[in-house]
């Protein structure tokens, strides 16, 4: 099953596609990161995925079968909103009891054991509470509805690292415990390729990357070696992005299957080196290559044609 | 140096405690499964020890539970352990080619072969290095000294 599955997703406002022919499958018991420079389309992704956008293009269903924003999509989604959203002047237990009354489904004794857990007593109001125990709060009143999907809008970007590690436990541990799946969108790079396992890269209003993080790695290599060979080189490869100093030239290029080019070094041409490359240096090379998008019309996207022209500066 | 792991293992825990290195570039469930070889290889971990569950590995580590379990069923696949439904998955071979004492005689004669390094003056990535070449063609033509670079 697919906790999410769009296809040809769009909306416009005004005259401008914030999201355009947006096709993405995420099967069910994965924890997906949604990453994007701000304004690439996440936020808008996200309303449309819990029925608070109606799509001006395509298709979007949820959990199955499920109309996103029908109450039974309604009832298995739990969406958390940038900066852990409480009400600063209501305590703990008024924030359990008003979420209880919204909701038709709330698990009041799994929310006070969690609260429980974590120390926050339940008289204090949420605003005198640290930003990692109101992100903590915010995150037991979702999980408290027992959802199959929960979003996450940026939960870790007013964070510490510890609070940060502490809040993708929770959220993995219940991946564990209740086969939740999870929708995470975030800037926090580094920390994604230990908690994603799937991956949707949003750039200017489309899906630049999207499928299991383990499969993007495996066909995308760093190439390194001599400069001057790197023009002739990156004409015969599909090159992402490329980066030259004086005498080394590096090439991030996509291989097409797992494994090609890879370490062994089998199919790469000689004097050159190739390497894995992290999830990090993934996203940022397909953001920092906007010339690929701008010739995607014309010419398939990362042509070598496109890269020619970044070797060449 | 020994691990006492007896001491986590009468109190029923896990026999081992990972732990993630975010830069090395090694896939993070290739790092679980080196580290259980590791510990298989020196003898810390044994059969019929019990790996930590997913849920224990995820709650400390913060890492996708998918990741725990693809290391644990590469685990399975090389036949390194065992999942027992509803108890856990638990070490099932051994990797450890010689016996402890065995391994205590070899460690001192190459701690021996250190200190011969150190007088003649290779410092410790000299040291890696020399050991790592010489490895490396004993691989390829045991019971020879080859020390031509093979191109």
């Amino acid at each position: 099953m697919n906790v999410i599955d769009t296809s040809g997703l769009g909306k416009q406002y005004g005259g401008t596609w914030a999201l355009r022919d947006c096709t993405v499958a995420i099967p069910a018991g994965s924890l997906t990161a949604l990453v994007g420079p701000n304004g690439a389309g996440k936020t808008t992704l996200i309303q449309m995925l819990t029925g608070l956008t109606i799509p001006s293009a395509g298709t979007v269903t949820v959990l199955g079968d499920q109309r996103a924003g029908s109450a039974a999509a309604l009832d298995g989604i739990a969406f958390v909103a940038q900066d852990a959203p409480v009400y600063k002047n209501l305590s703990a237990a008024d924030m359990l009891h008003l979420t209880r009354n919204l909701n038709r489904f709330f698990d009041q004794q799994y929310a006070l054991a969690r609260l429980g857990d974590l120390g926050i007593s339940a008289k204090k109001k949420s605003g005198k509470l640290s930003g990692g125990q109101q992100a903590q709060l915010a995150l037991t009143l979702a999980l408290a509805r027992r959802p199959k999907l929960l979003i996450l809008d940026e939960p870790l970007a007013m964070l510490d690292p510890l609070a940060r590690h502490d809040f993708m436990a929770i959220v993995l541990t219940a991946m564990v415990d209740d086969g939740v799946s999870v929708l995470l969108s975030s800037h926090a790079l580094p920390e994604l390729e230990r908690v994603a396992d799937q991956m949707v890269l949003l750039s200017h209003g489309h899906v630049a990357l999207a499928g299991p993080v383990e499969d993007l790695l495996a066909c995308h290599r760093v190439l390194t070696g001599p400069a001057a060979e790197a023009d002739s080189y990156a004409a015969r490869l599909d090159v992402v992005l490329a980066r030259r100093a004086e005498a080394q030239a590096q090439l991030l290029v996509r291989t097409g299957e797992p494994g090609a080019s890879g370490a062994s070094g089998a199919s790469v041409a000689p004097g050159w080196r190739a390497h894995s490359v992290s999830l990090e240096e993934l996203v940022m090379a397909y953001l920092r290559a906007p010339g690929a998008e701008v010739l995607s019309a014309s010419f398939p996207a990362r042509s070598a044609r496109s890269a020619r022209q970044e070797v060449s500066r | 140096m020994t691990i006492d792991k007896r001491l986590n293992g009468s109190r029923g825990g896990a026999a081992i405690e990972f732990r993630i290195d975010q830069g090395s570039g090694v896939p993070t469930y290739l790092q679980l499964v080196h580290q259980v070889e590791h510990a298989l290889r020196l003898g810390y971990l044994e059969p019929g020890d019990r790996l930590p569950t997913i849920r224990e590995v995820v709650a400390s580590l913060a890492i996708n539970p998918n990741t725990v379990l693809k290391a644990y069923r590469e685990l399975e696949t090389k036949g390194l352990a065992t999942a027992r439904p509803g108890q856990g998955t638990f070490v099932s071979a051994t990797l450890n080619q010689v016996a402890l004492p065995e391994l205590a005689t070899l460690r001192r004669t190459l701690v021996a072969w250190l200190a011969t390094a150190q007088t003649a003056g290779l410092d410790e990535d000299g040291m890696v290095a020399l050991f790592t070449s010489v490895l490396r063609d004993f691989v390829k033509s045991p019971g020879r000294d080859r020390s031509e670079e093979i191109a």
